[in-house]
């Protein structure tokens, strides 16, 4: 009995990536034990005190007292201790007795910004100062808004990144360099159907890949899906649809490994720092924003943040599937016009 | 409209810039049904004729029939009715044999199962191992399979015993001549003399882009060389090639590394002549030995070269 070509070439695509533990490791494994590092390095924890050296003086002792009685961790110290505390960041702010009292801070450094006005207010209100009106706390800590939920979504476009980079681009011109693909051109093998077969490959395996992440970063950490699914489930259809364009435009003319190994690495570099996968791309300058937009790994990881963190709906990502559609396109066309067959 | 032939092949030139001419105007007429053998050394031109051949690269300039039909035309149906080997045979590491097979199958049309053609290269106890996994041979032989999936009319095999042991070469030699039994046409490159005389009905010596010897083995080797080599060796023996050649029934006389190699068309007439020059000058022998000529000799003998040079 005779099966589609279609049929066994993606099988054995599908075969060959099993029977590579290390390539299993790296589009499963991996993005998972990232996840856990840095939801482990990046947890929420209780707020920290602000940390105050006193410099030594007259009134310095009833400073300290007044600080540690209103959550600040107050020492007191001589001059050059207090200015190497601050120095290295053991201590935010310096308090100098006197009248007028002087504060040494930094105030390029957040947290310096902050032990400011919370040691003023603490000192002001030791002596006696009343609040104009009153105000009441309520104290909220968001799903969503965490740094594991804004971690994951990076994670799985890098994920759908690499795995259409290197597992398209690196294993076509693999086949290339060992001469498989001039032996299967030499036979009445459609080309189409070998080039579709590396797709219909990537595709099976996003099934597995966006439910194993998913669902290993709801069940350790919470994050959930606030949007739709299927959603996320086509965003990310497109995605690997641009980067397997992008990874068959990368292998078109290369000939040997170590040329695409290069060339991979240099499309997914500027990605990896610049379309916010571990900190907003937010962070860039104002004039690169629009260069940075367009990238596809930005596109792929901002409209999957959004459906996954602010529950937005198809029209709000509209603008980055368009994006992820014409890198699909653009990528696909010159590929099959460049492609070494031979 | 059926051609005779099913290799006709005019004036082929393959020039890869800036200066090197890897085929120089090759003439190559291939019979159906006959096992046809390329001779050459490295980097004769072989493999690039063969893969221009295949459709796989285009020549410079000439003219290539392939079973009546030209690449540039017909190449859907050409590729159904060829099996190919490449030169190093890399098929997918962790396929197993039986997967390969099938995968391959499924691009032609029409063919032979993968259970039979496993049975002909006798690899039925490997079908569930991986391509990785075999041994040189087995891999070698699971190569032809894959050319033989598709019922192939005309077969290239490069070198398709190079790097073997003599015992895969001997089972590869019986394959081939199964193919050839079947009344296919085979086209296979080689730089082993023995493979040559052993499997082919014709051969071509290929050297430096050209074909510079084309017949039958036994032909080439009585016309290009004589019946039989002497071989001799002898201390300080001050012979000149006249006198040797003017020996009864030596043709022709060559030096070779420490000694002498005579062509001769009657052993039992030209040894005791030898050995009675060499008696008359007082020489001691200090080895004399005969063999049947190989296309070895011929190709030596056409370019004062060895094969494996």
């Amino acid at each position: 009995m005779r099966h589609s070509p279609l049929t066994l070439l993606t099988l054995a695509r599908i075969r060959l990536f099993w029977r590579e533990p290390s390539a299993v490791f790296w589009s499963f494994g991996f993005p998972i034990l990232l996840s856990v590092a840095l939801g482990i390095a990046f947890r929420n924890r209780p707020p920290e005190p602000v940390r105050a050296a006193v410099q030594e003086g007259p009134g310095a002792a009833e400073l300290v007292k007044a600080l540690s009685q209103g959550e600040v961790q107050a020492r007191l110290m001589d001059q050059a201790d207090a200015d190497t505390a601050l120095r290295v960041g053991k201590v935010a702010i310096v308090v100098c007795p006197g009248s007028p009292r002087g504060y040494e801070f930094d105030p390029t450094r957040p947290e310096s910004r902050l032990a400011r006005v919370v040691v003023d207010d603490v000192l002001q209100r030791a002596e006696g100062r009343v609040d104009v009106s009153k105000a009441v706390d309520h104290p909220v800590t968001a799903v969503g808004s965490r740094y594991i939920d804004f971690l994951v979504p990076g994670l799985l476009g890098v994920n759908i990144m690499s795995a259409g980079m290197w597992g398209i681009g690196y294993v076509i011109v693999e086949t290339r360099t060992r001469k498989l693909l001039k032996r299967m051109v030499a036979t009445p093998m459609r080309r189409s159907h070998f080039l579709l077969s590396f797709i219909l490959m990537r595709l099976v395996f996003l099934v597995l890949e966006v439910p194993v992440l998913l669902g290993f970063a709801w069940l350790a950490f919470g994050v959930a899906v606030r949007g739709s699914f299927l959603l996320v489930g086509a965003l990310s259809l497109l995605g690997a649809l641009a980067f397997a364009g992008i990874g068959l435009l990368v292998a078109s003319r290369a000939q040997n490994t170590q040329t695409v190994g290069g060339l991979i690495n240099l499309v997914m570099m500027p990605m990896f720092i610049g379309s916010g996968v571990f900190f907003s791309a937010e962070n860039f300058p104002q004039a690169i924003q629009p260069f940075l937009k367009a990238l596809p790994l930005t596109a792929l990881n901002d409209s999957l943040r959004a459906v996954m963190n602010e529950g937005a709906g198809m029209m709000a990502v509209a603008p980055q599937a368009a994006i992820l559609t014409a890198m699909s396109l653009v990528s696909f066309g010159l590929a099959l016009r460049f492609f070494r067959w031979t | 409209m059926t051609s005779p032939l099913a290799i006709d092949c005019r004036n082929l030139v393959k020039r890869y810039p800036p200066d090197v001419l890897a085929v120089d105007g090759l003439e190559l007429k291939i019979h159906r049904g006959e096992c046809f053998g390329l001779l050459g050394p490295n980097g004769a031109g072989k493999t690039t004729t063969v893969e221009i051949l295949e459709g796989l690269l285009p020549p410079t300039s000439g003219e290539v029939e392939v079973l009546g039909r030209r690449w540039d035309h017909d190449s859907v149906e050409l590729r159904s009715r060829l099996g190919i080997t490449l030169q190093q045979t890399y098929l997918p590491e962790r396929l197993t044999v039986e997967e390969t097979l099938a995968l391959f199958r499924s691009f032609y049309t029409r063919g032979r199962s993968p259970q039979d053609v496993m049975k002909l290269v006798s690899l039925e106890d490997k079908r569930q191992s991986w391509f990785e996994r075999l041994s040189g041979g087995q891999k070698q032989r699971l190569a032809v399979a894959c050319a033989l999936v598709g019922d192939p009319e005309l077969l290239f095999l490069d070198e398709p015993t190079t790097g073997l042991d003599p015992q895969s070469r001997r089972q590869l030699w019986e394959i081939v001549a199964g193919l050839k039994a079947e009344g296919r046409t085979v086209l296979l490159t080689t730089h082993y003399m023995d493979e040559a005389e052993k499997l082919c009905d014709r051969v071509a010596i290929v050297d430096k882009g050209k074909v510079i010897a084309l017949g039958t083995p036994r032909e080439l080797i009585s016309r290009v060389v004589g019946r039989e080599i002497v071989e001799f060796a002898a201390l300080s023996e001050g012979l000149a090639e006249t006198e040797l050649t003017g020996l009864d029934g030596v043709q022709a006389a060559r030096k070779v590394a420490d000694g002498w190699a005579l062509t001769v068309d009657k052993v039992h007439v030209a040894v005791p002549a030898l050995l009675a020059t060499l008696e008359s000058r007082n020489v001691g022998l200090q080895r004399l030995s005969t063999h049947s000529p190989t296309l070895e000799d011929v190709f030596v003998t056409l370019t004062g070269r060895n094969l494996r040079d």
